[in-house]
């Protein structure tokens, strides 16, 4: 079958500055696709590129099974698109903004009734359709946009940091909104987000620093790759319990931050044999799972918001050379 | 072609059946009557905000009235011992004040690509597979809609102005306005096309709106001009509409030919009078160059 999202030594230079250094990768059809990274990483950049809004500089990319560049308008009638600003007119309603979606589509004016009735219902916005967009809150905004971009039923959607800024009751139920729709349609999702938490809803993520993919693969093998999971324990007597440790089950630990802390395999499973087989009183107990922010931060040595820091100012460079077309 | 299979369900009703069977949605190849359906969308769409947005039409008709009223009155007397008896000053400026009606209008309704651009509603048309000349071409022929409508309501002022009430004058009046204000809004879409910022346009609004309403003879007759004044005014593009419109407006007036030949003498080159239909056709020839770069302005990718 092919692939939903092609992409070969892509990159982009804005004058010396270079958002997106020859990146890789491929998305399978009917693949949820996440691009983790801080913002100024690329991934703003590399889904315009995909969307058709920008041309690489060299490398090239393919979605859809089309060609970004030289089969431009193909490639627009097959993928939707949600940015990461609202791209509504705010005069209009929610319906006539679909409508307008619609005849700059071409959606044939037999489906469009039935289709609109459809799309809005998904994301629960059909009762609201006559309102003027102006109205909706910010979550309502978001969904009008996803079903706007599903509106002319695309192959592949775009999701360009679905839900940020918005609050974490919206941001769930726009992901079950999200999800209702894979299970509906035969859709690829491809989104880019700076949350770690959002990228967990992905099948499989990319990892991407200062313009360049450090790591592809599902959110479970990147956390396993980086190692096992950090157990800790307060006890009443913490050079026993180390020993105990030690002795029962061959476990190297050490004292952080007044807690007896070791890392094991699947912590979850290991706590029960702990509390069976361990002499010393245990206080209370904590398993971290590696976290997709460990992850960050193994690969690129930094965590997310230190990397948010430093790009800020790039990005500001970037921003006020070239304004947003 | 994008289309969709259906996916398999358990026990539903009529209702949910209707609602869970994807409906199929192939979006066709481009086509000529795709990319007019979507100069049709972008042009009601113009329509549409115009019918919500009141306070633009009534505001930008604050302007056109002042000049006539306001001005036309307080230097009427002033005015009397050039103007022939019979022609009062509120008629001598009227068509130059019926153009500048049109003449907000039509550079606000390209503002609005700024604003767009500012507010994203811009991506969401430059994203989409439509040529950008259908867009460009729509956006335009609303702007032109828009204003001419303004300049509807202040074609329906003439009577005060002592300007009659013919027919056949407001026909031409109204084809005129029609010319001007696509130009206008090509004029302003091309500016919109490189501008980021709504505050860079509002500017540039400033800097160009009252120089050529008052380089275009609106308010004086064109001859007998300093030399400097008179290559001035032959550079003005409003200039080519103006006259048209002063002459018909003048061709039904009841006043000798005499007065018609001082207050309207046309637009001349070197003391060679322009003809009636070459100086639309400029007007429209502008027009047309200004519509070619904004669509060449909107082609370019980043």
């Amino acid at each position: 079958m092919t692939k939903a999202i092609s992409v070969s030594a892509l990159t982009k230079k804005y004058g010396e500055i270079e958002a997106v250094r020859g990146i890789d990768f491929e998305v399978a059809a009917g693949e949820t696709f996440g691009f983790l990274g801080p913002n100024g990483a690329g991934k703003s950049t590399t889904i315009k590129i995909l969307c058709t809004l920008a041309d690489p500089t060299s490398g090239s990319a393919r979605v859809a099974g089309h060609d970004v560049v030289r089969e431009r308008d193909t490639v627009r009638r097959n993928i939707g698109l949600v940015f990461q600003d609202t791209t509504l007119d705010n005069y209009l309603t929610g319906e006539q903004n679909l409508r307008f979606h619609a005849d700059l589509y071409g959606v044939p004016k037999a489906a469009f009734a039935p289709r609109l009735r459809q799309v809005l219902e998904m994301v629960g916005l059909w009762e609201r359709r006559g309102s003027v967009v102006a109205t909706y809150s910010g979550g309502m905004q978001r969904r009008l946009e996803i079903a706007r971009g599903l509106l002319h039923a695309p192959r592949v959607l775009f999701l360009d940091e679905p839900t940020v800024g918005l609050d974490p009751q919206t941001r769930v139920s726009i992901w079950d909104y999200i999800n209702e729709l894979k299970r509906r349609e035969d859709i690829t999702i491809f989104l880019t987000t700076h949350y770690m938490d959002e990228a967990e809803n992905c099948d499989r993520i990319a990892i991407i620093d200062h313009g360049q993919i450090v790591a592809i693969d599902t959110p479970e093998a990147l956390k396993a790759s980086i190692g096992k999971d950090r157990v800790q324990i307060s006890t009443a007597d913490d050079e026993a319990a180390i020993r105990a440790l030690d002795d029962v089950f061959g476990v190297d630990s050490g004292v952080h931050e007044g807690l007896v802390t070791f890392s094991v395999e699947s912590g979850e499973h290991f706590v029960p044999r702990l509390f069976a087989g361990m002499p010393v009183a245990i206080r209370s107990v904590s398993v971290s799972r590696p976290s997709l922010d460990d992850v960050f931060m193994s690969y690129t040595g930094k965590t997310i918001r230190d990397a948010e820091a430093s790009i800020g100012d790039r990005n500001r460079r970037i921003a006020t050379r070239f304004g947003r077309r | 072609m994008a289309t969709k299979d259906i996916p398999a369900q358990d026990t539903i009703t009529d209702d949910e059946l209707a609602l869970t069977e994807t409906i199929r949605v192939a979006v066709p190849e481009r086509s000529v009557r795709h990319d007019l359906r979507a100069v049709s969308i972008v042009w009601r769409r113009e329509l549409i905000r115009f019918r919500t947005d009141r306070l633009r039409a009534i505001t930008s008709l604050v302007q056109p009235v002042l000049f006539l009223f306001v001005l036309g009155t307080g230097l009427s007397r002033l005015a009397s011992h050039g103007l022939p008896t019979g022609v009062d000053f509120k008629t001598f400026i009227y068509p130059g004040v019926l153009a500048m009606s049109v003449l907000f209008t039509s550079i606000f309704s390209a503002a609005s690509i700024v604003w767009d651009r500012e507010f994203g509603f811009l991506r969401e048309m430059l994203v989409a597979p439509v040529r950008r000349w259908a867009i460009v071409v729509g956006k335009c022929l609303g702007g032109a809609t828009v204003a001419t409508f303004q300049g509807l309501i202040f074609l329906a002022l003439a009577g005060v102005a002592h300007v009659p009430y013919d027919p056949l004058l407001l026909l031409t009046l109204v084809g005129e306005l029609l010319l001007l204000s696509f130009t206008l809004t090509a004029f302003g879409v091309m500016m919109a096309a490189r501008i980021k910022q709504i505050q860079a346009f509002m500017a540039l609004t400033q800097l160009f709106v009252l120089p050529l309403f008052f380089l275009s003879g609106a308010l004086y007759p064109l001859n007998g001009l300093p030399a400097w004044l008179t290559v001035l005014t032959r550079i003005d593009p409003l200039t080519y509409i103006v006259d048209p419109m002063r002459s018909a407006v003048f061709a039904h007036l009841p006043v000798s030919p005499l007065a018609v030949h001082t207050l309207s003498p046309g637009i001349t080159w070197f003391g060679w009078v322009v003809p009636l239909g070459l100086s639309l056709a400029i007007v429209a020839f502008m027009g047309a160059a200004m519509l070619a770069i904004a669509i060449a302005e909107f082609r370019k990718t980043e």
